[in-house]
């Protein structure tokens, strides 16, 4: 009875990429110094890793013509991905309700076709676009992160999108632009969650970085996953990946992203202020009040081995981001 | 005391019946089909089973002085210990599944973390309850028994209260759990309580 079958996933214990094709593919990007001369290698060996397994879905035209022009493993974590089943069946999605099954049963009803974004504040060009033209003008990139949940969880996931930076630097942020604030649609008849009347969070979702955060190349805006166009329940048609962050940060169907002078207020924080911080770093010395931080269940994990790893400061991106913290207390500012 | 048959068939059916809830998030787990974190899903299904089967135990007295049917009283020694079993399972799951075995985790929580001080208080008052719930133990205790197994209503505050301690975002779930545990307890009011055998009577005639 306690033998959970492997083969529910078809990729079961090997790779949702061969691990050699991925490692050489790694190599040969690194090698080659990467984009140039991948651009001009035949389409086959450009094409997408092929995750087995994912439910193939068709994006908006946009979305599939531009995805041809993709480059793949541009960030790579040496683990293994977390299978397509449990990266849309296991998700922390309020505005579906509060179960990690209601978003894949409940966010079907969210229409995301067409979808716009405002982006206004201290820019010189504020406005509202349509998400195809706020991401077109980047190519496409593939990113495995980890993603590492305040609750003590954590996944690897393939994400496919543009770095968060092409965004806000064409939209000219002035002198004044000091944080980012994004926003998640509000919508409570496509989101069941948001019309419970013991719903604690206040609509819409808010969340924000500071600049330099947001300006990292590590800080991605995601329009897709596993070689497609996001689920729903992951935030389609736009989420935000912040992988050194707990996942709560990441927030997802952004229908506004302002550039401030202040630091703005976010939703968790606007909850629960002792628990959850504005930064929410991934700390494995600061733990959340009610769990420790210091060790997470990288899922999937079965009854007698629930795999649990020590968690790295910065989920492991220490290296890339501890600069922007130099001389802060992180316990403080947590 | 030799027990009417339709009592002992009435007590097979509710032993049956708590087993049915187990068994099946058990074949879930089994098949693969309890998501990518099946110890989770046990904890809180475990955690929910016993919160809910405490509410069922705590409804056998209104029952039967709405009814007085005795069949309600037959079966609430079973309930109370399944009760128990569901939270024991609950603990262990988490001791294993969540925390993998590590007692030192589990040790520091106990020291930090209130909601699972909360609920080791309200497990070890079940099982305390459990212990002397049988028949050499209430003679054994005499007049004392009954004060003892009041603590079954301190025990129901704290689960409401551990459970309360782990909602992130939406009361719904608790807020059903805490309404039934209110009226369960109302029907106890001693203005209350006299008048649900007149109230059982009238609906009786009502129906014939
Ligand atoms: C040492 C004793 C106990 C421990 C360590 C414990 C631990 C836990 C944990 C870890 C959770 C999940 C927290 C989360 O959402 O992250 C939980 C939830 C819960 N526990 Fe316990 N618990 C204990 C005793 C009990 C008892 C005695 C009951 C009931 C009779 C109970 C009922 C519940 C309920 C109803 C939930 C909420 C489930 C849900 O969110 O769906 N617990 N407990």
């Amino acid at each position: 009875m306690l033998i959970r079958s492997r083969n529910r996933h078809s990729i079961g214990e090997n790779d949702v990429t061969p691990e050699s094709v991925y490692l050489s593919r790694r190599t040969f990007l690194g090698g080659v110094a990467g984009i140039g001369l991948a651009a001009s290698l035949p389409r086959a060996a450009l094409a997408g890793p092929d995750y087995d397994d994912v439910t193939k879905a068709k994006g908006p035209e946009w979305f599939e013509a531009h995805l041809s022009d993709t480059r793949w493993n541009a960030v790579t974590a040496e683990e293994k991905i977390t299978p397509f089943d449990d990266a849309t069946h296991y998700n922390n999605f309020y505005e579906f309700g509060s179960n990690k099954s209601d978003p894949a049963r409940y966010a079907g009803q969210l229409n995301t076709v067409p979808w716009s974004v405002t982006i206004d504040g201290e820019v010189g060009k504020p406005g509202q676009y349509a998400l195809e033209n706020l991401i077109t003008p980047s190519r496409f990139e593939e990113r495995i992160y980890r993603l590492r949940c305040v609750e003590a969880w954590s996944m690897v996931i393939p994400w496919l999108g543009i770095p968060l930076a092409d965004v806000i630097k064409r939209a000219e942020p002035t002198g004044k632009a000091k944080y980012v604030r994004f926003e998640t649609l509000e919508h409570p008849k496509q989101m069941p969650g948001q019309a419970s009347r013991f719903g604690l969070i206040e609509w819409p979702y808010r969340e924000g970085l500071r600049m330099d955060e947001a300006m990292h190349p590590l800080a991605f805006l995601a329009v897709g996953m596993y070689g497609r166009v996001l689920p729903n329940q992951n935030g389609a048609p736009l989420r935000l990946v912040v992988p050194w962050k707990y996942g709560f940060k990441s927030i997802k169907s952004i229908v506004r992203i302002s550039l401030v002078e202040s630091q703005p207020e976010t939703s968790w924080h606007m909850l629960a202020p002792d628990e959850y911080g504005f930064y929410a770093n991934v700390n494995p010395d600061v733990d959340h009040p009610r769990w420790s931080q210091a060790t997470e269940r990288r899922l999937p994990n079965s009854l007698f081995n629930p795999n649990v790893i020590d968690t790295q400061p910065f989920n492991g991106y220490a290296e890339d981001v501890a600069g922007l913290y130099q001389g802060m207390d992180l316990r403080k500012f947590y | 005391m030799a027990q009417p048959r339709h009592i002992l068939v009435w007590r097979l059916l509710v032993f049956v019946a708590a087993l049915v809830p187990l068994s099946w998030w058990m074949f879930h787990v089994a098949i693969g089909a309890a998501g990518p974190e099946p110890g989770r899903y046990l904890l809180l299904n475990l955690g929910q089973g016993a919160l809910f089967l405490l509410l069922c135990t705590l409804s056998l007295t209104p029952l039967m002085r709405l009814t007085r049917w005795k069949g309600f009283s037959a079966i609430r020694r079973q309930l109370g210990l399944w009760t128990f079993s569901y939270a024991l399972l609950h603990m262990l799951s988490y001791l294993l599944f969540i925390l993998g075995l590590n007692w030192t985790a589990l040790g520091e929580d106990l020291q930090k973390r209130p909601y699972v001080i909360v609920g080791a208080l309200a497990l070890v008052i079940l099982l305390a309850l459990a212990v002397t719930s049988n028949r050499y133990a209430m003679r054994r205790l005499g007049k004392r028994w009954k004060p003892l197994h009041k603590w079954i209503y301190a025990a129901l505050g704290l689960v409401l209260l551990h459970f309360l301690w782990v909602v992130r975002a939406d009361l719904a779930e608790w807020s059903t759990y805490a309404a039934v545990a209110l009226g369960l307890m109302l029907l106890r009011l001693p203005g209350i309580a006299q008048r649900l055998p007149r109230l059982g009577e009238r609906l009786k005639r009502a129906r014939v």
